[in-house]
């Protein structure tokens, strides 16, 4: 066990060895040069900050707002974005229809809903999840479409010679998995989108909790080391929800693409 | 069965911007006996590969008819497989689970139909790779696995589109061999794409010879050589001139 954790250091010691040089001259351009953790929190007072949070729990409430913020938001635009995108990829009738809609909707940056969101949800978990919608439901749309179109003519047409004619098992079982690396591509994009969208609506006031919420807060209140610990535990769980979503669409779905050029 | 007619095909192709007119095809006629080995061969761009696809169901006939044992072909069905040129796995899916597609588009389970398929991965040598994907094959592998996949729906009729043409020669002679060890193996009727005249004459009992755009039939030509086959015994060198002559002649027409 610790022979591996050494192992560990020793392979990835350039990564390291960077990051512990960043947070020595952090600590002592705010410490020795700025004088002013308004202007620059120095990383110790960042660490006790953080620590103080974990101490009173409040932060973990707000964590488990924001990914339930987050969690409305991706549950709402994987289920109407993907089954739009495949009917658009599949039947031109109902690409030509929705299409012009799409076009006109996608443009509006997804903060400009935020009035709306208020207005129709009140400031409650569903407005912020909304806004994380509006946000994710495009790239999905899209990228499945653009998986749908496609999809190799010779794989669908060896699937009708071997059996396979009505449109709903043609979708399902070629359609579907020859598109599922960019409708994968499409949510990981839409998961960044998502997640930006999520800490904007949260610090606009489509909420009253959340991390955008605290870190706003605490601007007002100029704890800027609160504010540093907020926008850290952001960058963190934004990179921890893409790694575990390409981990396990890496690892279980899109085994078959290894070795192609993606 | 397996009893292949093809009466009076034409088909004609429209181009929609212009309306401009193509004759691919132009009453073709011919009969495939049940059992028959018949390679359909021809220059490039005469139709042959249309008429392949009309009789898989995957296109359309401006006139003309085709029937399997007197029934006429109306779209794709399961009693007539195919093998295309291109690569046609399914990428997201292994060997054995290409193979087993068509049993379970028929409604069978998975298990059974894993069991189902495995005496036609033998069949075509890949014990070893049943469980890669398409990506960790070999072109020729490929191929195998893609004639293992027709075979398994039991088809009356294996329609094959240049399925060889990508390949290097010497994997070529090699599975132009084992098709022929599955055709005798297997009561099933072949109908059989190439441009490659030696191909044609090594592996089939006629040749149906055609002529360049618009296609017809330009001679039927029996290859009436016992098998097992020599590639370049001196019978087999006399056909193959024949059959070169033959599409000399259609190339000096155009």
């Amino acid at each position: 066990m610790k022979s591996g954790f050494i192992k560990i250091i020793k392979e990835n010691s350039i990564e390291a060895l960077s990051l512990i040089i960043v947070i020595m001259i952090w600590q002592l351009v705010a410490d020795r040069i700025v004088h002013n953790s308004f202007l620059l929190p120095s990383f110790y007072d960042v660490i006790t900050s953080f620590f103080a949070l974990v101490k009173n729990g409040l932060v973990f409430m707000d964590i488990f707002i924001s990914l339930l913020h987050f969690l409305f938001g991706i549950t709402a635009a994987l289920i109407t974005g993907i089954p739009l995108g495949i009917s658009m990829g599949w039947f031109k009738k109902v690409n030509r229809a929705v299409d012009p809609i799409i076009e006109i909707l996608r443009p509006i940056p997804p903060l400009a809903w935020i009035p709306f969101a208020i207005v129709w949800f009140g400031l409650t978990h569903q407005a912020a999840g909304f806004v994380v919608f509006v946000g994710m439901v495009f790239p999905i749309v899209i990228n499945t479409y653009t998986g749908f179109k496609n999809v190799p003519k010779v794989n669908v047409e060896a699937a009708k010679v071997l059996g396979c004619t009505q449109n709903i098992k043609l979708i399902r079982f070629i359609a579907i998995p020859s598109a599922m690396p960019s409708i994968a591509a499409g949510i990981r994009i839409a998961m960044g989108v998502g997640w930006m969208c999520l800490v904007a609506a949260e610090m606009f006031g489509a909420s009253e909790r959340g991390l955008g919420y605290q870190l706003w807060f605490n601007y007002y209140l100029h704890r800027m080391n609160f504010v540093v610990v907020y926008m850290l535990l952001l960058g963190f769980l934004g990179l921890f929800i893409d790694r575990f979503f390409r981990y396990y669409v890496d690892a279980k779905l899109l085994k078959w693409t290894a070795g192609t050029v993606v | 069965m397996g009893r292949v007619s093809v009466i009076n095909v034409s088909r004609t192709f429209t181009k929609k911007e212009d309306e401009s007119e193509t004759e691919a095809l132009k009453k073709v006629s011919f009969d495939v006996e049940d059992g028959e080995f018949v390679c359909l061969l021809g220059p490039s761009g005469c139709g042959k590969t249309t008429l392949l696809r009309i009789i898989a169901g995957l296109e359309t006939l401006t006139s003309g008819e085709i029937t399997l044992n007197g029934i006429p072909i109306t779209g794709p069905d399961p009693k007539r497989g195919m093998v295309f040129q291109q690569y046609s796995l399914f990428p997201w899916r292994t060997v054995m689970d290409n193979i087993t597609f068509g049993l379970e588009m028929q409604g069978i389970k998975k298990v059974e139909a894993r069991i189902q398929v495995e005496k036609y991965i033998e069949l075509v040598g890949l014990e070893q790779f049943k469980n890669s994907y398409p990506f960790e094959l070999s072109g020729g592998m490929q191929q195998r696995a893609a004639i293992a996949r027709a075979l398994a729906n039991e088809p009356e009729v294996l329609l094959m589109d240049e399925p060889f043409g990508a390949l290097d020669a010497q994997t070529r002679n090699i599975l132009q061999d084992e098709l022929l060890k599955i055709w005798e193996q297997k009561h099933v009727t072949f109908l059989f794409v190439t441009h490659s005249v030696d191909e044609a004459v090594f592996l089939s009992d006629r040749v149906v010879a055609m002529t360049s755009r618009p296609g017809r039939v330009k001679e039927i030509v029996d290859i009436d050589l016992p098998r097992p086959r020599r590639r370049t015994g001196p019978e087999a060198n006399r056909l193959r001139d024949n059959i070169l002559k033959l599409l000399e002649e259609e190339r000096l027409k155009r």
